[in-house]
């Protein structure tokens, strides 16, 4: 894992203090509201529905045991005991005081943490495969290129007041597991022909109101003009992206306004205007970074046998496990979507609790998906199963990855100021009804996603099944999208037609899953079957 | 009626308008009639609450006295609390609470 070189260490500290001079100076009374509320937006502390609510960041989303501690020992001296895991790898804290922060803010600097532009108009933190370093078929580590686009973007004078947010995510496989073309930017990181590595860059990819898949716009760019290359996107967004309007300033609409065509043209320009420049890091920098990231003392020769006979235990192998480039390890996901629970939602114990697993049977390392569950890269088979067992001991044993019962859901009306409807019972409901083991073993992989509202926080529009909270009347109801995918096969899913009440949108996803059923063929996930016969058979089921 | 709520400026919690002071509890809140902008601007010089804003809500007559209830839903829901986390909303012993925002 990265560790903080001195210059890290002290940018985080600098503004640990001078954040809590701000608040000092908020309570005091000599801030008003409308001044501080950008300074505390800086730090991750945004005001929702019931409290001020803290994001705090983890980039590329890997964490050590140390941090993962911490941000239990949080959840519990400073929150109410859970803490809230994200769609964008982050976490969030739902009942933070502000007269707090600042010492959280310091516990979170002692292990190289922040909350440092997880809001505002700028690079927000950038999101990786969580199988990195870890999956057999990564063409190389992406998470180096990420930590230097890291160190890139922070405190990036010319990026911080962008016309609107931006989100880089960096994958180094075909299987893309982190939703890159939905991104801002995506990056995946290639071989080329010659066999050297390189980016291939995707921009204009978005959900909110207007989803949009990125396009690629270079197919190789080599390493050594990465972070210039990245320069050269923003600084054409950063002139010509809409600040008029808030709803289309994001560089999708630049992108699709512009073509994809004239605003490679233009990158390209500013590229070679660039170039020259002598911005990019030298090659050393990454090579110092990379360091960090090599491999943990796998043990050579460990075995592959796994005994199977718990059969849940079998179960969870089959569904929550995934294979590892080491031969004798594994890669485990720890799925926080229990039947009937808060997808995302852990409790400072059990937060605690991987941490000190991590520890001890995965070299000391975690990471956060944006499916909103955690991973253990990597277990040496021989412990899968003490492993297995104490998770599952405190609830977080769950076979239930990429089924029906691990739903994304966003915050929602619960606890969301910009929400329109509530997001998370909808969840519990269709996770009561289809969490079954041989629910879930009869209908396979299915990934379902819920958004409160069109910002799409909780990926509907990437969802096999998604679900749109709108507010009808002050009553809140929900569309139904089929269809959508964040993976290699990007697609947005479409809207089935009027919305439903609570309880119908349950008894919509149950109907759709019967047309599923009934007309899939051998070896067809949902998904599969929805492209092969299209919406009109799931229409017709659902609205008779 | 017209009801007055924000949040407390050291908690962030939701607070509502008493008529002379802050409570966390809804159903103590008072119709402030037209003063809602006067009351807010003065409360905000004061700098103990912050974001506050006039909303619609209405007074029904309860067993053990009244119950306000603000007209929107994610105003209730901000009065009572999250809806999937009972034990963490102002009436935790209450099973039917939940119902009262829907
Ligand atoms: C509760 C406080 C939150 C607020 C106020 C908030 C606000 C927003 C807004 C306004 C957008 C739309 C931006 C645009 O299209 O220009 C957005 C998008 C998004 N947010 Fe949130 N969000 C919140 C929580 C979350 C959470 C909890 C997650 C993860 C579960 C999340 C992840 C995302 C993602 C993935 C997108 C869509 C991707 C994109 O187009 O950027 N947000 N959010
Ligand atoms: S999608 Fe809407 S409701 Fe959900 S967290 Fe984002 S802004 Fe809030």
């Amino acid at each position: 894992m990265y560790k903080y070189d001195s210059y890290d260490q002290q940018m985080v500290d600098t503004r640990v203090a001078e954040f809590r001079d701000q608040v000092r100076r908020r309570l005091s009374g000599e801030l008003t509201e409308e001044q501080f509320r950008p300074l505390r937006l800086q730090n991750g502390l945004y005001l929702q529905l019931h409290a001020y609510m803290l994001r705090v960041a983890v980039p590329y989303g890997t964490l050590n045991s140390a941090q993962m501690t911490v941000l239990g020992d949080i959840a519990d001296k400073y929150d109410r005991g859970y803490g809230h895991f994200t769609t964008r790898q982050n976490i969030q804290y739902n009942w933070i005081k502000l007269e707090d922060t600042p010492d959280i803010l310091a516990d979170l600097a002692k292990v190289e943490m922040h909350a440092i532009q997880t809001s505002g108009n700028c690079i927000r933190n950038i999101s990786s495969d969580q199988y990195a370093g870890a999956a057999a078929d990564e063409v190389v580590d992406p998470r180096p290129y990420a930590e230097l686009l890291r160190q890139w973007s922070s405190f990036h004078p010319e990026f911080l007041t962008l016309p609107r947010k931006f989100k880089i995510a960096v994958i180094a496989s075909e299987t893309d597991r982190a939703a890159m073309r939905l991104h801002d930017i995506g990056i995946k990181m290639v071989r080329n022909p010659a066999g050297e590595i390189g980016a291939q860059f995707y921009a204009g990819g978005g959900m909110g109101r207007t989803p949009m898949i990125g396009p690629m716009i270079r197919e190789f760019v080599p390493l050594d003009q990465l972070i210039t290359y990245s320069e050269a996107c923003l600084r054409v967004y950063n002139r010509y992206g809409r600040r008029d309007n808030k709803y289309k300033a994001r560089i999708k609409i630049l992108v699709h306004e512009l073509g994809k065509d004239e605003y490679t043209r233009q990158v390209e320009e500013e590229f070679a205007h660039l170039l020259g420049q002598g911005i990019e890091p030298p090659l050393a920098e990454l090579e110092r970074i990379k360091q960090y990231f090599v491999d943990p003392a796998f043990e050579a020769g460990a075995s592959d046998e796994l005994d199977l006979s718990d059969p849940d235990f079998r179960l969870w192998v089959e569904r929550n496990t995934h294979a590892h480039k080491q031969a004798g390890y594994v890669i485990a996901n720890v799925s926080l979507k229990p039947v009937g629970g808060i997808p995302g939602d852990a409790s400072a114990d059990q937060i605690r609790l991987m941490a000190q697993l991590a520890k001890d049977y995965s070299f000391d390392e975690l990471r956060v998906t944006h499916a909103q569950n955690i991973v253990f890269p990597h277990v040496k088979k021989a412990d899968l199963y003490t492993l297995w067992k104490a998770l599952d001991e405190a609830g977080l044993g769950i076979a239930n990855l990429d089924t029906l019962g691990d739903i994304i859901a966003c915050p929602g009306l619960d606890y969301c100021s910009l929400a329109n409807a509530r997001s998370i019972p909808v969840a519990q409901k269709i996770s009561e009804r289809f969490g079954s083991a041989e629910k879930q073993a009869e209908i396979g992989e299915l990934k379902l996603k819920i958004s409160g509202c069109i910002n799409a926080c909780g990926h509907h529009h990437a969802g096999h099944i998604g679900i749109l909270g709108v507010d009808k009347k002050g009553v809140e109801n929900y569309q139904l999208l089929l269809g959508g995918c964040e993976g290699a096969d990007t697609s947005l899913g479409k809207i089935t037609g009027p919305g439903f009440d609570e309880n119908g949108i349950v008894d919509a996803v149950e109907k759709a899953t019967e047309v599923y059923l009934s007309n899939k063929q051998d070896g067809e996930r949902f998904l599969d079957t929805y492209r092969r016969i299209g919406m009109d058979p799931f229409k017709e089921a659902i609205y008779g | 009626m017209k009801i007055l709520t924000g949040n407390d400026l050291k908690t962030g919690a939701v607070t509502w308008w008493t008529g002379v002071g802050w409570s966390l509890d809804v159903n103590d809140a008072a119709d402030v009639g037209e003063d809602g902008a006067k009351i807010i601007a003065r409360e905000e010089g004061v700098q103990n609450v912050f974001a506050a804003y006039v909303i619609d809500g209405e007074k029904t007559a309860a067993k053990d006295g009244w119950t306000v209830r603000p007209a929107h839903i994610k105003d209730r829901i901000r009065a009572l609390g999250p809806t999937v986390r009972p034990d963490l909303t102002l009436k935790p012993s209450d099973p039917e609470a939940v119902n009262w925002v829907i």
